[in-house]
């Protein structure tokens, strides 16, 4: 082959890869990294009464070029404590249910990674399917158990337990136990997938060895199946924070959540600038937790 | 024996419980929805006048057609994208944008979904300022939306299979001559093809059930079945709903209990595979 046809084969090569990267790279860049500088701009601009309704940034007229930088929007959130406590109240009811998530799908995974091998895919699919069905029906199943007229309040009213109707709906309770509920498949697989890896002859050295099962576990079974936790723990954090659907429909006035405080201010005040606004501040607050779980995550992609 | 007698331990317990715990509320679903009462709490006996009703609900029928073509179209789209998205941080090594990539790859697993509902609004807005589409919002911007996020988990699905596959076969395709493009059309894919099957899969059942990003990007026009469910559920427990969750809930059975037949027998083949090796 001559130089130049090795020349132009190599090059072709080097265009088509070129191309293949740029399929996923420009379409997430146009659809998920762009929508978010659209974000930091309208939460720096004025809130009008316009279509769309917000004000511009630059704007030129008379030969000058007028730039609106507004910070308003941020000083506001600040301002309002109703902002401040929706945060507060995502980040607690996000943490409190990611823990208990953790505290009932440890286990779980564990179990399921030490059944016999035949046992265990049927045990995975029983664990995922609920999150293949319907997330929002799921939710809705919550509210027939545990409003005043529901299912636990009949039986207990029913067998005497109680003379008058335990007010659990509209609760932090059931905000809870719907998270827990709805995001607990999501907790357990990432755990399983760690436990299955664990190489059972570090178990087996560890009891050789003397060691107590308690001992192993804190010493040998945890730090392995570190990653599990942590990407379990994201996986149900970090949405949980910026939940809508589960304190829209379970929750009541005392369980203020940032995401259904967003929806709002969207969908009901109309109030476009100060939705952005919330928007960066969240993404701000779980830039730290997005780094951790995508730190841990390419890893797994690329190896 | 001992060993039969012996307490089940802390673990499995837990595995037992969680598994109630996962399972008695959709059972307490299914079993209202035969309920003859409105009101769902009390049992009026047994009747499937919900069932009636509500497949006369034009609303929620044209909904699920909706639904479904979306999902269609979001899940093959997503496959495309997330597929080559895994190819290119398995097998490329280091290039420009990978890290960036990567990012953009794993962060939509995470993101809050009423954030990246509302920037996905705001760029279709600003779209239809600048280039004049999408002069109406609906089933096309839903479309985009869903692919975005449905490729995140496409991608990691393929990638955890891309890395489990002998590359050797793909290195030898390529020295004997095989361009990249025939690789991998005719030795890769095929390999993955479970994968892409399964991503196809869980991309249509999240499209599906998403709520927040459609509302967000939706128009007037295009109401998906998660939306009119919603609206519906806001105003309290309808029996209505509990047929319809019923139903879902047996497609996804029935689906997952095909699958597992099918897993189940590619397994057994597998090792059928093994020990006649061995035996030879």
């Amino acid at each position: 082959m001559m130089p130049s046809r090795i020349a132009g084969v190599i090059k072709r090569m080097h265009l088509g890869r070129r191309a293949v990267i740029a399929f996923p790279l420009v379409w997430l860049t146009l659809f998920f990294l762009l929508p978010f500088a659209l974000v930091l701009k309208i939460s720096l601009s004025e809130s009008a009464i316009a279509i769309p309704p917000y004000g511009p940034l630059v704007e030129y007229a008379d030969q000058t070029l007028n730039i609106f930088l507004n910070l308003g929007n941020y000083l506001f959130l600040l301002s309002d404590s109703l902002y401040v406590a929706a945060y507060w109240g995502s980040i607690k009811t996000a943490f409190v249910a990611t823990s208990v998530c953790l505290l009932i799908g440890y286990p779980m995974a564990y179990a399921m990674a030490r059944a016999p091998g035949r046992w265990q895919l049927v045990l995975l699919l029983l664990v995922m399917l609920p999150s293949w069905t319907s997330f929002l029906i799921r939710v809705y199943a919550w509210m027939g158990i545990l409003s005043n007229s529901g299912l636990i309040n009949n039986l207990l009213l029913g067998l005497g337990v109680i003379d008058s109707p335990l007010r659990m709906m509209n609760t932090q309770f059931s905000v809870i136990v719907g998270i827990v509920y709805a995001y607990l498949p999501f907790m357990v697989l990432p755990l399983y997938a760690h436990l299955t890896r664990l190489d059972n002859s570090l178990l087996e050295a560890a009891s050789d060895l003397g060691s107590r099962k308690i001992n192993t576990f804190l010493k040998v079974t945890l730090p392995l199946s570190m990653g599990g936790i942590i990407a379990g723990s994201m996986l149900v954090f970090i949405p949980a924070v910026g939940e809508f659907v589960i304190p829209e429909l379970l929750g009541g006035p005392d369980t203020l959540m940032i995401g259904k405080v967003l929806w709002e201010e969207f969908f009901l005040n109309r109030d476009w600038p100060v939705a952005s606004a919330l928007a960066m501040v969240m993404l701000l607050l779980l830039l730290i937790p997005i780094v951790w779980f995508h730190r841990y995550q390419s890893r797994e992609l690329e190896e | 024996m001992m060993r039969s007698r012996r307490r089940p331990s802390f673990t499995t317990v837990m595995l037992v419980l969680g598994l109630l715990f996962l399972y008695l509320p959709m059972v307490v679903l299914v079993v209202y929805s035969f309920n003859e009462s409105r009101l769902v709490t009390v049992w009026a006996g047994f009747s499937t006048q919900w069932y009636g009703e509500l497949f006369r609900d034009q609303q929620i029928l044209s909904a699920v057609w909706t639904s479904l073509e979306i999902a269609f179209f979001a899940a093959s789209m997503a496959v495309c994208l997330g597929t080559v998205a895994a190819f290119v941080m398995t097998r490329y090594g280091h290039f420009r944008g990978k890290t960036a990539l990567s990012s953009m790859v794993t962060a939509p697993l995470v993101m809050p979904e009423v954030i990246t509902g509302l920037s996905l609004l705001l760029l279709f807005v600003q779209m239809a300022q600048l280039i004049g589409w999408p002069a109406d919002r609906g089933m096309a911007t839903i479309w985009i939306a869903h692919t975005t996020f449905c490729s995140a988990y496409v991608a990691v699905v393929v990638a955890a299979r891309l890395r489990e596959v002998d590359r050797s076969i793909e290195e030898a395709a390529m020295d004997l001559g095989s361009p990249p493009v025939k690789t991998f059309f005719f030795v890769t894919l095929p390999v993955i093809s479970p994968a892409l099957a399964a991503g196809w899969l869980l991309a249509f059942t999240l499209s599906l059930d998403d709520l927040v990003i459609a509302s967000f990007v939706s128009g007037p026009g295009a109401n998906t079945l998660p939306m009119v469910v919603f609206s519906s559920v806001r105003m309290g427990v309808s029996p209505k709903i509990n047929a319809l969750a019923t139903l879902i809930i047996l497609t996804v059975a029935l689906a997952t209990l095909l699958a597992w037949y099918f897993m189940r027998r590619s397994e057994a083949k597998r090792l059928a595979a093994i020990q006649q090796g061995e035996g030879a």
